[in-house]
């Protein structure tokens, strides 16, 4: 498998985990730490799958979703989402800005992995 | 004889005595002690100065030349404080209200805040005092010449130049040091008041005792003494009726229109009720003063010998008679009238000239720039104090150049002449509301011509300014304009000849032109303000509007002018007037009126209006102004006003809530954000802890390497977590009031130190702090612990978040009210205005920076100072973000005051 995912998320310590685990699993992790220019990194990068966090610094996550939509190539894109805020009306926001899956952190590692797979059709 | 070192002696002790008791006046008044200092007989003695040397050694003079005539000079005042109490009460009134500093000032508050009337009125004020003060210098020189040559002992006699010399200097330093103290919008000078208070006693009690001496000394009783009179020449004279009546009438207009007499009476009263004493007891002062002026005279000319000064009569006598003791209090007499005149005058015009000449040409040198980057206090004092120094040296240029000659003494009435070319712009000022700026500058500038021409040229004798043609032949041969018998008015008295002409084509010209002539709004406005004083003082007058925004322009420039810490009062004051917590008031029009006015007891009324229409804009003409000028009726006029101050009070009461709403609803929002907010800073970390926990259990081949940091990685989020658990704990236990303080005393500058460098442990850029180490030796005895923690939080916010590309952190310390204020001001870009109101509350992260605080910091603190009985506000208008910490006195001692 050589599957591209890029990782949008501010926090270094996430960021190291999620890379350990994707890697591990054969996926190619690239990533990407502030909302401002995330469109351009996932123009740039053309990744298979992006895991996208809400509270980025710069824009928030739903917006970066929201431009992810619009751009012609990238309506098909999955896409999913973390958050830290686990509240219904975030599920609601997510879904309505076109997020593909949406999951709640703390997550387990077993979890992340078998979300992302079924998301490319593995 | 008397020695002349003796005198010497006893002048310098005297002008001793006078310094300790300005200085004992200002320090009580400066500490809120000495209500004495403000009773209506320390008023009524303030206005003394109008005895002047002039009166003290001259009214004998008078009496001995002329008669009964002496009198008008104190008939006409006291006529004024009689008859026309009424108009000295509106001219206070008026002066209070508007904070006017001088007369100057209020003839041109009145005209529309001209400053072009305001440079007119001070030059006038200055050529007519000029010559008085240099009478004053005469007299002191004059007086002191009389014992040196009467006494054997000195060996020549000193020169007249340098006592003058020494003289002016010593009143412009006294002036300087007692007259410039402070700004203070009031204008107030305890001190200086004081002092005329005293020397007016003095002068009066020397006068009654050469009087006493006279009488009962000399003469040998009344009966005796009105023998004498009888046979003295004085019995023979006969007034005539116009001299009579036009030199009261002149005492009268002066009384009122003398730069010093408008200080002493209008500037420096504390009460308007004062005038009620002073109306009988300054008639009463006057009576004592001019009580013995006939007998000394009648025995002057008959005792002395022939050709004897009769203007140093009351010093000559006692010296005759070798009454030493007597004739050195009537010197201390005379000078102290002498040098209470030429202080208080330099006051006056020094204020006429530093705010109507020299701050507007300052501000105009600095195109209006220095309004909030300078130091427009400095500038004021400084132009103050050369003013004085330029007012006193230019009276001693001109008794110089003049030789102290005769032609001086009748500068006393030319004086006087020059300056009751007030009167009418002044009188119109308060009493018609048609009255405006145009006729007031046209009528002064007549009057002030006619005057020059008919009386103060040919006071220097013919052929010394204008040739003896122009006085038989009238200027350029035209016969109607010899100026002592304008229009052909022939055979008349010089004097009461050019009063006449004077005041009669001022007057005519002043009502004229203002009929035919249109005020502008602010003329109007002021108008009112003014005849109608009464039913005004505390109304609205409208002018100004303005928006939040400016308020922080406008804290600024107030605090270059009237010092940082009376401005924060006085903006914080009006904030509270208007139901708003910080420092920035709503700027409606009447915080900006009482702004203006606070302002022009600095620099002016027309520079202050300048200065804050620079910063609201050209706000000056609104709706009402437009529809004052459109409709002739003056009811309509304040009908309108009253309409559009209540829909602009309407307008601002919806801004109010307007704001009140916004808060609640920014303050629901934090609320519900709050659950949403825990929520993440607790789930960030405790991601982490999970992914890296299952790693480490899931994974078999893991590096030793790999281990350990993640390993780390785990140990740091649970200490992240337990802090932030802290914090919220924390809070909540403040925030439920459970706390227990652990008191505890400790010095300041220590606390700091602690601070600082448990803020410092952090690899940032490093963060430049400034502190006066000096001024932190103060004990402190509160919850030092709590009160380090909120120090830290402040210092590394400025380590977060000033953005300079040095970042500076200045901490200073302030003591008001017994509070003592500890600002912390970094040099970053600040916080935005409209983030002051929110950035105590909780999750509340000034912009996107992403911090490692969970926004609870200052939220903590707000609530450590509530609880230790302190607080922390954030200070606006500084050079970049500042938080102030005030503790309240019982928190904070003076290090020596501590206990051990």
């Amino acid at each position: 498998m050589d599957k591209k995912v890029l990782l949008i998320e501010d926090e270094p310590n996430i960021i190291e985990a999620v890379s350990f685990i994707l890697s591990r699993d054969g996926w190619n992790v690239k990533t990407h730490s502030n909302g401002h220019d995330a469109l351009d990194a996932v123009r740039n990068r053309q990744p298979d799958l992006i895991i996208l966090d809400v509270m980025l610094p710069g824009k928030s996550g739903f917006d970066i979703l929201q431009e992810i939509r619009a751009d012609s190539e990238l309506t098909q894109t999955p896409v999913l989402m973390l958050t830290a805020r686990g509240q219904e009306k975030d599920r609601d926001m997510a879904e309505k800005a076109g997020a593909s899956r949406y999951m709640t952190k703390p997550f387990s590692n077993a979890e992340v992995l078998e979300v992302v797979r079924s998301m490319v059709g593995l | 004889m008397a020695t002349l070192n003796v005198l010497v002696l006893v002048c310098l002790l005297y002008v001793a005595f006078l310094f300790a008791v300005a200085f004992g006046a200002d320090r009580a008044a400066r500490r809120g002690r000495g209500t004495w200092l403000r009773s209506p007989i320390i008023y009524t003695l303030s206005l003394s100065i109008y005895c002047t040397a002039w009166t003290f050694y001259g009214a004998v003079g008078f009496a001995a030349r002329s008669g009964l005539e002496y009198v008008t000079i104190y008939l006409g005042p006291t006529l004024v404080m009689v008859g026309w109490w009424w108009t000295l009460r509106k001219m206070v009134r008026v002066g209070r209200s508007q904070r006017i500093t001088s007369i100057a000032d209020l003839i041109s508050s009145r005209y529309g805040k001209s400053n072009t009337l305001a440079v007119f009125v001070t030059l006038l004020a200055v050529i007519g005092t000029t010559p008085y003060i240099a009478l004053q210098l005469q007299s002191v020189t004059l007086s002191f010449a009389t014992f040196a040559a009467s006494d054997p002992t000195a060996a020549e006699l000193p020169d007249q130049q340098s006592t003058a010399l020494w003289v002016a200097f010593g009143l412009a330093l006294f002036t300087i040091l007692f007259g410039t103290r402070n700004l203070d919008a009031n204008e107030r000078h305890h001190g200086v008041v004081m002092a005329i208070a005293l020397e007016a006693v003095v002068k009066l009690f020397a006068l009654l005792a050469v009087g006493v001496f006279v009488v009962w000394g000399l003469a040998g009783g009344v009966s005796e003494t009105l023998a004498r009179i009888d046979a003295s020449p004085i019995a023979d004279w006969n007034m005539t009726g116009s001299r009579w009546i036009g030199l009261t009438m002149l005492s009268a207009a002066a009384f009122m229109c003398l730069p010093r007499m408008f200080q002493v009476m209008v500037v420096e009263n504390e009460n308007e009720d004062h005038l009620r004493t002073a109306a009988w007891a300054f008639p009463g002062y006057l009576m004592l003063m001019s009580l013995f002026v006939i007998p000394i005279a009648a025995l002057g000319l008959q005792t002395l010998p022939e050709g004897a000064n009769p203007d140093l009569f009351v010093l000559t006598l006692p010296l005759q008679e070798g009454r030493d003791g007597l004739a050195i209090l009537s010197f201390i007499g005379g000078f102290s009238s002498a040098t209470s005149m030429v202080i208080v005058a330099a006051i006056a015009l020094s204020t006429m000239v530093s705010n109507h000449v020299v701050m507007p040409v300052w501000l105009w040198v600095t195109g209006g720039t220095a309004v909030v980057s300078g130091d427009v206090r400095n500038v004021a004092l400084l132009a103050r104090r050369m003013s004085i120094a330029g007012i006193v040296l230019l009276g001693y240029l001109y008794f110089r150049m003049s030789g102290g000659g005769t032609a001086l003494a009748a500068i006393g009435l030319v004086s006087f002449a020059g300056l009751a070319q007030f009167l009418p712009a002044l009188m119109g000022g308060l009493f018609w509301r048609a009255a405006n700026r145009t006729g007031a500058l046209a009528g002064l500038g007549v009057g002030f011509l006619v005057w020059l021409y008919c009386l103060f040229l040919p006071s220097f004798g013919p052929s010394a300014i204008l040739p003896q043609d122009v006085f038989d032949n009238g200027l350029m041969g035209l016969n109607w304009l010899r100026p002592q018998a304008l229009f052909g008015a022939q055979g008349m008295d010089p004097l009461v000849h050019a009063v006449m002409w004077s005041m009669l084509l001022n007057t005519a010209v002043f009502v004229f032109v203002s009929l035919v002539t249109f005020p502008q709004p602010v003329e109007r406005l002021q108008g009112a303000q003014f005849v109608n004083v009464f039913e005004h003082s505390s109304g609205a007058a409208t002018g100004w509007s303005g928006h939040l925004a400016r308020s922080e322009d406008l804290m600024i420039m107030s605090q270059r002018i009237i010092g940082a810490r009376q401005a924060q009062a006085l903006f914080s004051g009006a904030a509270q007037r208007q139901g708003l917590a910080g420092y920035l008031p709503e700027p409606t029009p009447d915080f900006l009126q009482e702004l203006e006015r606070e302002l022009s007891g600095s620099v002016g009324a027309a520079t202050a209006h300048a200065m804050i229409s620079q910063i609201v804009g050209g706000a000056t003409v609104s709706v009402e102004d437009l529809m004052a000028v459109a409709d002739e009726t003056a009811q309509i006029m304040e009908y309108s006003s009253k309409l559009e101050a209540k829909t602009q009070e309407q307008e601002r009461t919806a801004r109010q809530l307007r704001a009140a709403n916004e808060k609640l609803t920014q303050i629901s929002v934090q609320k519900d954000a709050f659950l949403s907010q825990i929520s993440h800073e607790l789930r960030t970390p405790m991601t982490s802890i999970r992914a890296f926990s299952e790693i480490l259990r899931d994974t078999g081949e893991l590096r030793p390497a790999e281990q350990a940091k993640y390993v780390t990685i785990i140990h740091d989020e649970t200490i992240r977590l337990t802090r932030l658990l802290d914090d919220l704990l924390d809070l909540s236990v403040l925030e439920n009031g459970q706390v227990v303080l652990n008191v505890q005393t400790g010095r300041l500058g220590d606390l700091l130190d602690r601070a600082v460098s448990a803020a410092g442990g952090d690899d940032r850029a490093a963060l430049q702090i400034l502190r006066d180490r000096d001024d932190e030796d103060v004990m402190l005895t509160t919850d030092l612990d709590r009160l380090v923690q909120v120090f830290i939080n402040v210092i590394s916010n400025a380590r977060k978040y000033c953005d300079a590309a040095q970042p500076v952190l200045t901490i200073s310390l302030k003591r008001e009210e017994g509070s003592l204020m500890i600002d912390f001001i970094d040099n970053g870009s600040g916080i935005p205005t409209n983030q002051h109101s929110v950035i105590f509350e909780k999750f509340s992260r000034i912009g996107e920076i992403k911090a490692d605080g969970a926004g609870l910091g200052l939220a903590i603190c707000r609530e450590i100072m509530a609880r230790i009985g302190g607080e922390i506000t954030y200070l606006p208008g500084q050079s970049g973000a500042a938080f102030r910490v005030i503790l309240p006195e019982a928190i904070a001692s003076e290090a020596h005051a501590a206990p051990a």
